[in-house]
């Protein structure tokens, strides 16, 4: 009989899953009933693709359902109290789970290139997410770790539902009433400017370097001016938005306005188009890739601008005020809270402009399906 | 041939200046504009001058305000002749001094995350499951305002007694991670499949091809990614000084302005902090074209 690395690794880790059944757990005696017959069912589960004769799709399910039921098994064993540097059971069981994970992901991962399925490309880093949240769990409690300094996932989930009314006054503040007006205009106004001065080689030569130089400025530091300008309230952060959003936008919009070939424009003059039906009908469709690449980058740098301006003075109420108050109250998990709402509201506004995008420029060769 | 008139003509000095000189004159106007208001209220309110005061009596005192809505152009550059020539950068009243504060954290920042986002490309490049279960995250972070976290990063770092430097630096780190690592990514994958066989055909292992193909190639991909990585180290490191009320750096100087209403100081700082950015992005624009001349290219 021959064995294979993958193989001999999955024993080792099977073995030391048996041991952790036998070392001292820091606080409790044994391993709670349930726990332990869920371990042992775990590692059973696991070892099971290692079995040639099992479908490449069953033994990747077995493989997740294994590492999911030891995850249950070690949380209910830190929720009985087990904790501490010197659990070495806990933390044995910990290695294993980090093992039989991995392999999980391996697996599901090699599962979704062979079957070129979109969902499956989702299960690896799903399962990479999910795995991420529930090691901080198992560690920031076992090793008992101060809330002050990193929280577990727990606390922060209560924290959000505790405090759901003034998160969502912050994201409304913030999101709502700062980013997406300075957002507007800012992108606007640099698509308009792009466009006029395509018709003035000279401007354009000449915003080009400025505004990519611009780009790179740390233009989030206007805030204090913004704020004395425009008083406290929403209106300051807009401007701040618009100021960050307006270069990306002006430079993406030349460049891609310049995107276009000879040849191509020269079939718009064959057409005898006017300036106007080229713009309109060849120039700007080609530009939309390098404008939803701007529209991209701006909807972070929007949303950084907005949290920061605030940092520097705020009605009280919006994400930078929430944060900074927050921190200063050492209230971290609530300081937690708020960044989990703007990162989920960074994404779905960046996932939104992604599916515009593809219903936009869908002719875009990083987009067709390869025949 | 190539005569100064048509160099002038065709490149992009001349409109670059044009441009900037647009502007300048437009920040005068601006300045004169937003400071009038508060210039002919003192006027109104003062016997001697109420009625008899002219224009450019107004635009005289509306460009030399001690607090200025807007200051003039010659304000700033007096204001930064003043702080930056004027006293010895060692002390803590010139703005050097504070520039160099967030400069070092933004340098240290940087070099710590160029190598974790080096690191970690190196990784996923060559273990294939992280490549499938940690790029879509990589990407994924890129559209989450990270710089949020940065008064946290700061407040929970000094509670366990890092202060100074360090945490300032670990915002820039983070920041500069992620362009590293995409543009890491992108690059040591960019050998050609041709390329690839090729090395293959030498009997070249993992670590040959690594050393003699993907290594050399990515330097097209880093440098771009290193320019981005940079200028976010800078915003970084300002960033990272508001939280505190840091004594020290240029977003100190910003949040203490702010504070007192110094609308010259915050504008100096300003400048200040836009210069260190692009000689940054230029420092490494320089490294980039001495290497790509030391590899041959034709850059």
């Amino acid at each position: 009989m021959k064995f294979r690395r993958g193989d001999i690794v999955l024993a080792v880790t099977v073995l030391a899953g048996a041991a952790a059944l036998f070392l001292p757990l820091g606080g409790v005696g044994l391993w709670p009933r349930a726990d332990m017959l869920l371990w042992i069912a775990a590692l059973i589960v696991a070892a099971l693709p290692a079995l040639d004769y099992l479908a490449r799709p069953i033994a990747a399910f077995l493989a997740l359902l294994g590492a999911v039921m030891a995850g249950a098994a070690l949380y209910g064993l830190i929720g009985a109290g087990a904790r501490g540097v010197h659990a070495y059971g806990l933390w044995l069981g910990v290695i294993v789970l980090v093992v039989l994970s991995w392999r999980a992901m391996a697996l599901s991962a090699a599962l979704a290139a062979a079957y070129k399925s979109n969902l499956l490309h989702l299960a690896a880093p799903i399962l990479l997410g999910v795995w991420t949240i529930f090691m901080w769990q198992v560690l920031t409690v076992g090793f008992d770790i101060p809330r002050v300094l990193l929280p577990p996932p727990s606390d922060i989930a209560a924290s959000m539902v505790a405090s759901s009314r003034d998160l969502a006054l912050d994201f409304v503040q913030t999101f709502i009433r700062a980013m997406i007006p300075g957002y507007v205009i800012g992108c606007g106004a640099g698509f308009i400017v792009g466009v006029l001065v395509d018709r003035v080689p000279f401007l354009q030569r000449g915003l080009l370097p400025l505004g990519n130089l611009v780009s790179a400025l740390p233009i989030v530091a206007v805030a204090p001016i913004m704020v004395m300008w425009f008083g406290f309230d929403w209106q300051s952060k807009a401007a701040v938005v618009v100021i960050m959003t307006f270069f990306p936008m002006l430079v993406s919009t030349i460049a891609g306005l310049a995107a276009l070939s000879r040849m191509e424009l020269d079939l718009m003059r064959t057409y005898a188009a006017t300036y106007g039906q080229t713009l309109w009908k060849a120039r700007l469709q080609a530009a939309m890739p390098f404008i939803f690449n701007a529209l991209k980058i701006n909807s972070t740098l929007a949303l950084i601008g907005a949290i920061v301006a605030e940092f520097f003075g705020t009605p009280v109420v919006g994400m930078g005020f929430r944060i900074s108050t927050e921190v200063g109250r050492m209230n971290i998990s609530m300081v937690w809270a708020t960044i989990v709402v703007a990162a989920v509201a960074g994404s779905a506004a960046y996932g939104a402009l992604a599916l515009m995008e593809r219903i936009v420029t869908f002719w875009h060769p990083s987009l067709r399906k390869v025949a | 041939m190539n005569s100064l008139a048509q160099r002038l003509r065709d490149g992009h000095a001349l409109p670059v200046l044009a441009i900037v000189a647009v502007l300048i004159a437009v920040w005068y106007l601006g300045a004169i504009w937003l400071n009038s208001q508060r210039i002919i209220d003192l006027y109104e309110a003062d016997e001697d001058m109420k009625g008899k005061w002219t224009t450019s009596d107004l635009i005289r005192d509306t460009l030399s305000m001690n607090r200025p809505v807007l200051p003039a152009p010659d304000q700033v550059v007096m204001e930064l002749d003043r702080s930056v020539l004027e006293v010895a950068p060692t002390s803590n009243r010139s703005l050097l001094y504070h520039a160099w504060v967030t400069l070092s954290a933004a340098l240290v920042g940087f070099g710590l995350g160029a190598l974790l986002g080096i690191a970690l490309a190196v990784a996923i490049v060559h273990v294939k499951t992280l490549e499938r279960a940690l790029m879509p995250w990589v990407i994924a972070s890129q559209t989450i305002p990270i710089l949020a976290i940065a008064p946290m990063i700061i407040v929970v770092l000094g509670s366990i007694g890092f202060v100074g430097l360090m945490p300032k630096a670990f915002i820039s780190a983070y920041l500069c991670f992620f362009p590293v690592t995409i543009g890491m990514v992108k690059g040591l994958t960019s050998p050609e499949p041709l390329q690839l066989d090729l090395i293959r055909t030498y009997s070249a292992n993992e670590g040959q091809i690594f050393r003699k193909l993907r290594w050399p190639a990515s330097f097209a991909f880093l440098f771009p990614s290193l320019k981005i990585a940079v200028a976010l180290a800078v915003v970084g490191a300002i960033v990272g000084e508001l939280p505190t009320g840091a004594a020290a750096g240029l977003g100190a100087r910003l949040l203490a302005g702010s504070y007192y209403g110094q609308t010259v100081q915050i504008w100096s700082a300003l400048v200040l902090a836009s210069l260190v950015a692009g000689l940054s992005v230029a420092a490494v624009g320089w490294a980039e074209r001495i290497t790509m001349r030391r590899m041959g290219g034709r850059a």
